[in-house]
């Protein structure tokens, strides 16, 4: 992470609203007639427009990657560590764009963005969408910047669904694709975790079946269950352990029996949940986790994930964290096993790491040097 | 663009270049800073993969261009299908390894055909060392017998045995000394100057019928 001023931040950075007129049919089979996506862009593109690189987001990602919205910002965007001036995605070589995905609560067109029809937010009425349907609008987008092929797509978690789901369903626009911290699709345990998030939510009486806009309500209390449990997920034991412990919240080394904050761990956890109700919207989480329910690329190709890579065109990056047990090596060397089965060109990092599925988001040292190494290979190639 | 220097190959390297067909598949276990992939790729056309568990050696590989998958070679080859390469190379680290035969058998399950060298205990220096009662530490086997990677050390005759006994065929044999040459020596007492051994072997079960 930067300070705003520092010479290798993207410093103040203007997020801009784009309306693509196109209408895109989703998996569903709902058709948007238009969608409005919610980006911002660092570095220049070149005049060939062979040096864009598309960051795709997580779970609770937004278009702010990098940079600061006002000099007054507390924090940076989620992926500062990684963007920038000199950084490992670097903003002097390429023209990064990164989006709010539809569905998104960050400007893009989502729940909580008013339906044209009735003239109310569409709550949980805006169709689910898929990893594929953000890869479709994720093109429109491309279209509309005038992209026609990325030097890379590049993204994490659900992020690295997204760049694999690139590869497969449109394989002459990406040059390279970075994978990081993913699974070709997600387990049982993985499907389990994201279904009590969604009921917590839904639970919540304040929910009134996503229609809580219209009652004056937020599920706030559910919403903020579903994140406590996610983060437990995003770090490993050894890290909760290193960071709390068993350390008392009171000072005094005396227990309370009550049911208030008594550990350390517990009173971070409603911090965490509580900062996350103030600037997410419930119905988009829902939506994120059913897209990572449904990711499934294989499925089409008689759940061959090589089948499927055999389509693709791009080089492949493929990173893990050994302290990652939500989305753990094993899953990446899974992808790593279709690749080399489907003859494509991959390189594949198991980083040591301690905090788990966050790591992707830390800028560890051995991590950064195969970025910026690779990278670096990829702005030559393009000459970025 | 500046011209790209590219520093002189290693002579044992520059061997199994010469051992490998021109645009086959290969798999190069322990690959370091990616040096035979890239003279392959560069002079012969060829495809493939580098296996490295070293963080600095597969950054190395990276800035190179070259595929690297991080992995240890103790863990087996199981990402791997059948047959799926032309040749499986190993070079310098088999004498490493918890399990040498079953390595060099993944080796020929994986690749159709499979390159491996190794520091050759028969050398006289590890002979003369032995005869004085002591461990060799050799121009070739630096390490002390307690601190070195080489667990599993053999001769020129020990590790031919291994290969009757498994029932791999030997292709090729080439006996070298320390400087990767086919030194005067070598040709008259192989196995007493030899240092470092290359073999080229395969199944004879995995012959495929031409047509």
């Amino acid at each position: 992470m930067s300070a705003v001023g520092a010479e290798d931040s993207v410093g103040i950075v203007v997020p801009r609203k784009l309306m693509i007129e196109r209408p895109l049919t989703l998996d569903c089979g709902r058709t948007l007639p238009r969608h409005e996506l919610m980006i911002e862009t660092y570095g220049e593109l070149n005049r060939e427009r062979s040096n864009a690189v598309l960051i795709c987001h997580a779970l609770s990602g937004d278009h702010h990657a990098a940079g600061y919205h006002a000099e007054s910002d507390r924090k940076p965007g989620w992926w500062d560590s990684a963007i920038g001036p000199g950084k490992p995605i670097d903003t002097r070589r390429f023209h990064v764009v990164c989006l709010n995905n539809l569905g998104g609560c960050r400007g893009s067109t989502g729940p909580a963005s008013l339906d044209p029809d009735s003239g109310q937010p569409y709550g949980p009425d805006f169709p689910i969408v898929t990893v594929r349907d953000w890869v479709r609008s994720q093109a429109l987008l491309a279209d509309a910047l005038g992209i026609r092929k990325w030097a890379a797509v590049v993204g994490g978690s659900l992020g690295g669904m997204q760049v694999m789901q690139w590869t497969i369903d449109l394989p002459d626009r990406v040059r390279h694709a970075l994978v990081i911290a993913a699974a070709p699709k997600i387990s049982a345990q993985n499907i389990a975790f994201n279904e009590i998030a969604r009921q917590a939510i839904i639970s919540d009486p304040d929910f009134h079946d996503g229609r809580y806009h219209a009652h004056g309500t937020l599920p706030s209390h559910g919403l903020k269950l579903a994140r406590m449990l996610g983060h437990i997920t995003y770090l490993s034991d050894e890290a909760m352990r290193a960071r709390f412990g068993r350390l008392l919240r009171d000072g005094d080394g005396q227990f309370n029996y009550n049911y208030e904050v008594e550990f350390e761990v517990e009173s971070y956890l409603r911090h965490q949940g509580q900062s996350f109700v103030e600037r997410f919207d419930a119905n988009t989480y829902l939506l994120m986790t059913k897209a990572l329910d449904y990711f499934d690329p294989a499925r089409e190709f008689g759940d061959d994930l090589a089948a499927a890579f055999r389509v693709a065109q791009a080089k492949f990056l493929v990173a893990s964290f050994e302290a990652d047990w939500r989305f753990s090596p094993a899953r990446s060397r899974e992808i790593v096993k279709a690749l080399v089965a489907a003859g494509r060109d991959v390189t594949y990092a198991q980083i040591d790491s301690d905090l788990g599925h966050d790591d992707f988001l830390m800028p560890l040292p051995e991590y950064h040097r195969v970025l910026r190494n690779y990278l670096g290979r990829v702005a030559d190639e393009v000459g970025a | 663009m500046s011209p790209v220097l590219i520093p002189p190959l290693r002579p044992d390297l520059a061997i199994i270049g010469d051992l490998i067909k021109p645009d086959s598949r290969i798999l190069d276990l322990g690959c370091g800073d990616g040096a035979l992939l890239s003279h392959l790729a560069r002079t012969r056309g060829v495809r493939g993969y580098g296996l490295e568990i070293d963080p600095a050696k597969l950054a190395a590989c990276v800035s190179a261009g070259i595929n690297v998958i991080q992995a240890d070679l103790d863990e087996g080859l199981a990402d791997f299908a059948d047959a799926s390469f032309d040749y499986v190379v190993m070079t310098q680290a088999l004498q490493a390894l918890a399990r040498p035969d079953l390595a060099v058998e993944e080796m020929l399950r994986v690749g159709r055909e499979a390159i491996v060298t190794f520091p050759s205990f028969g050398h006289w220096r590890a002979r003369w060392a032995i005869m004085r009662g002591r461990m060799p530490v050799t121009p070739s086997l630096p390490s002390q017998w307690y601190n070195t990677e080489n667990i599993h050390l053999c001769t020129v005759a020990d590790f031919e045995d291994l290969c009757r006994r498994s029932g791999w065929q030997v292709l090729e044999r080439v006996l070298l000394d320390r400087a990767h040459r086919r030194g005067f020596a070598i040709g008259l007492m192989p196995e007493m100057f030899c240092e470092i051994a290359l073999y080229k072997l395969r199944k004879p079960s995995a012959i495929t019928p031409v047509g």
